[in-house]
């Protein structure tokens, strides 16, 4: 058995990263090293997260999903409104959007359509649909879900709960069920799945309905973070979670996909925000600095595959 | 025979089409169980598309099925693989991002809920233990970190694994292509304990020696047909051979090219001590022979790289490509014709960096006529044309650039015989005029246009056919290595 394989180095660059971070910011503020000052630090990290790993989804299927962000705040506009007045009608178009979801993954198969291309028009379909619910920004975020969001567990303070449970859950569903193979399997190589008897149809669907899934639950807990929604709330997270998978050790194709790595990576770019708070840079040019954290990140896990590459030597 | 006399499957008439290509023109094709059957042919005579047919991944246009005596309707893959029917095929069709063990689960649906993972790793370890001792294979590891060897042996080993309903009937199709001979031995060997037990196997090989050691039963097939189907006993390498190219084509008379001989090379290409070396001369139409995938693209490819510069010293362009596969490699579908035509030109019409359209328009113009190319207007898109004359765009497109070498992956597939014979003459006129051409072919009839063959098997050239020694038969009984590797 070898130490360091290729899944392990996935995992090692993005948990190597934010460690850095986390100390830079332990650092220069150190009253962030308590439990009120991790659950500031990571609360807004907990929706990123899921969404991270709903577009871990898609892209494990080598698919791209550029709706993410509107689709999620659409979703925070019903959780917003419905959910909270009629929590029937309200689940039921969360359900819906599910289901959406997964006739989206469907059609793309089936009529071979770029993916890109469906969810880029996707996209303002649900930024229509956010702005119809709420004109400007408003809404409540039902009482549970603040409950949920705002509870103080023992030892260690939601946010780092919350990501560590998603993780798992994430790992589990993805890298350890015997369903979550077969999705990968679909990324890694379609016609084998299918030679092996499999609807790959099916496959798909469900991949985008499991994506459609988390990217609801990104869109409650936001809402019960901020109490109330707006339609351009989440516009970011489109960029967010595909830089959050890529960052956390997954790859554009090929089903190769670390649901673990990609919690981490939405965690590290939540990070690498608050650092350049503290460091004072300004805002105008903490996008650039992001970038540029992004880049090094990769630059690093490129060099990393490289040397693990040559050691094989095959 | 376990299964009385039913057979495990079997296709009666079967015929398939892909547009004006009958790849399968009426064979009948069957397997008893404890039996293995081999089956050769050259490219295109069929074999994969009878393969598709018998996993269900084709329907045929006509024909019966039968699957364990009972007729069959509508075939499916899920149908094939129920009744324990696997396929191994040629190109290898692992996930790499899967491990070995979770390569397994997608082959067994049965594989789920608690403990899966340990039940699908001790499922594949047992069977690559059996069909190859000692080849430590750490099933915990992902396929991308295998050999392609490793990689083959995990196919072939998954292929026999049985969860649920037993493995009646595996297709291996080119299964020893990378392994060497000892894991070759041990499969071979294993095949013939799995038919001793009752089960049955279908191989496909290009090494006759391991089809005649190995089958029952050969069945040969050429030009969508099956031409001999006998016990492999009454065979040799010789009338299998035979058996493969029987008709006899009468071949075109071609100028005396001895005077090429003493000429200096234009180019050439030493192979590392395996095989012959590759010499073109000018003037020369030389053929790429032998069956497809054993490295003649490769050697195109390499040919051209050798001369085709880098981003930083662009090269003074001595070779011009005719791409094969031409939504892939050859057109640029957004663009008119004259555009697909002009771009190796562009150079030569430009002025100031802006492109001359007058000298364009005159220069394709004059093109469209040299090559007949069925359009009214050249400013159509490409994709307007049928897909013989926007492969004669892109001959054209490398004929118009200054290049002295053409070289040429496979031109032809899906085109038109009238279309072949226009372009057929186009070369040899090229030719008479000192240009060089490299074409490899899938298609007998082309190789035999050449003056010089170079024939290739895994990956190196293993004969040099000149003027009259070319015929089907010499080029088929070098495709085909006599014994076990």
């Amino acid at each position: 058995m070898k130490l360091l394989t290729a899944e392990r180095i996935r995992l090692l660059v993005p948990s190597m990263s934010l460690a850095v971070l986390l100390v830079a910011v332990f650092w220069l503020q150190p009253r962030t090293m308590s439990y009120t000052g991790l659950n500031l630090l990571f609360n807004l990290a907990v929706p990123i997260a899921l969404a991270t790993v709903a577009q871990m989804l898609i892209m494990m299927v080598n698919d791209l999903d550029l709706s993410m962000g509107t689709f999620v705040s659409f979703v925070a506009c019903v959780t917003a409104t419905w959910v909270q007045t009629d929590p029937l009608i309200g689940f039921a178009i969360l359900a819906a959007c599910i289901g959406v979801y997964a006739l989206i993954g469907a059609l793309i198969y089936l009529r071979n359509l770029p993916s890109i291309v469906v969810t880029l028009g996707m996209s303002f379909v649900w930024g229509g649909l956010a702005v119809l619910l709420l004109p400007a920004p408003g809404g409540v975020a039902p009482d549970w879900i603040r409950a949920i969001m705002t509870v103080k567990p023992p030892f260690a303070p939601m946010a780092i709960v919350a990501s560590i449970g998603i993780a798992l859950v994430a790992h589990w569903l993805v890298m350890r069920s015997s369903l979550g193979v077969v999705l990968r399997g679909v990324g890694g190589n379609e016609r084998t799945v299918e030679r092996a008897g499999w609807s790959v149809l099916r496959a798909r669907a469900t991949a985008y309905a499991l994506a459609g899934f988390f990217a609801v639950l990104a869109g409650m807990c936001l809402v019960g973070l901020t109490t109330s929604a707006d339609a351009n709330i989440a516009l970011r997270y489109t960029l967010l979670s595909i830089a959050g998978v890529i960052l956390g050790g997954g790859e554009f194709v090929g089903g190769r996909v670390s649901p673990i790595g990609a919690v981490i990576g939405a965690l590290t770019l939540t990070l690498a925000a608050s650092l350049l708070s503290f460091l004072k840079i300004s805002p105008d040019w903490q996008i650039g600095a992001q970038g540029a954290i992004l880049i090094i990140v990769l630059a690093v896990r490129l060099l990393l595959n490289r040397s693990e590459a040559r050691g094989t030597g095959q | 025979m376990t299964q009385g006399d039913n057979p495990v499957i079997s296709v009666n008439g079967a015929r398939k089409s892909f547009g004006a290509v009958h790849a399968l023109d009426g064979v009948d094709f069957s397997v008893r169980a404890g039996e293995c059957v081999g089956l050769v042919g050259h490219n295109g005579a069929g074999k994969s598309t009878l393969v598709s047919i018998l996993n269900g991944g084709l329907s045929p246009d006509s024909g019966t099925l039968a699957l364990l005596g009972r007729p069959v309707e509508r075939h499916s893959i899920a149908q094939a693989r129920s009744i324990g029917l696997r396929c191994v095929f040629q190109e290898l069709s692992l996930c790499p991002n899967l491990t070995v063990t979770e390569n397994t689960r997608v082959a067994h649906r049965s594989l789920r809920g608690f403990g899966w993972r340990g039940r699908a790793a001790r499922l594949i370890k047992d069977k690559l233990d059996e069909i190859f001792p000692d080849n430590g294979i750490d099933v915990g590891r992902s396929i991308s970190g295998f050999s392609i060897a490793q990689r083959q042996m995990i196919e072939i080993a998954t292929a026999f694994t049985s969860s649920d309903g037993s493995v009646r009937l595996v297709v291996l199709d080119e299964p020893t292509s990378s392994l060497d001979a000892g894991l070759a031995g041990q499969l071979l060997t294993f095949v013939r304990r799995f038919v001793a037990a009752g089960g049955a196997v279908v191989l496909i090989s290009h090494i006759l020696g391991e089809v005649l050691s190995t089958t029952d039963r050969i069945v040969v097939m050429k030009d969508g047909k099956v031409v001999a189907d006998r016990p492999s006993a009454e065979f040799s390498t010789e009338s299998l051979v035979g058996a493969m190219g029987s008709v006899v084509r009468a071949r075109e008379a071609r100028a005396a090219r001895d005077a090429a001989a003493s000429q200096t090379a234009v180019l050439s290409h030493t192979s590392a001590g395996r095989g012959l070396d590759f010499v073109a001369r000018p003037g020369e139409l030389i053929g790429l022979a032998g069956l497809a995938g054993h490295g003649q693209t490769r050697m195109l490819v390499d040919l051209y790289m050798a001369e085709g510069g880098s981003w930083r010293t662009p090269a003074a362009r001595k070779v011009a490509f005719v791409a094969g596969d031409r939504a892939v490699d050859g057109n640029l579908p957004l663009w008119s014709i004259v555009k697909n035509m002009s771009v190796t030109l562009l150079p030569e019409i430009a002025r100031f960096g802006l492109v001359d359209r007058a000298a364009e328009a005159r220069v394709t113009a004059d093109w469209h006529k040299r090559i007949a190319v069925r359009t009214e207007n050249m400013d159509n898109p490409i994709l307007s044309l049928s897909g013989g004359n926007q492969q004669k765009v892109l001959f054209a497109r490398a004929l118009a650039s200054p290049a002295p070498v053409v070289l040429m992956d496979d031109p032809m597939r899906g085109v038109d015989i009238g279309t072949k014979h226009e372009v057929y003459a186009m070369l040899r006129a090229e030719a008479a005029a000192g240009r060089t051409f490299v074409w490899y072919s899938t298609e007998m009839d082309e190789v035999c246009q050449c003056d010089r063959v170079y024939v290739f098997r895994e990956g190196e050239i293993v004969a040099e056919l000149v003027g009259n020694e070319i015929s089907e038969e010499r080029i088929l009984s070098a495709s085909f290595a006599e014994k076990a590797a």
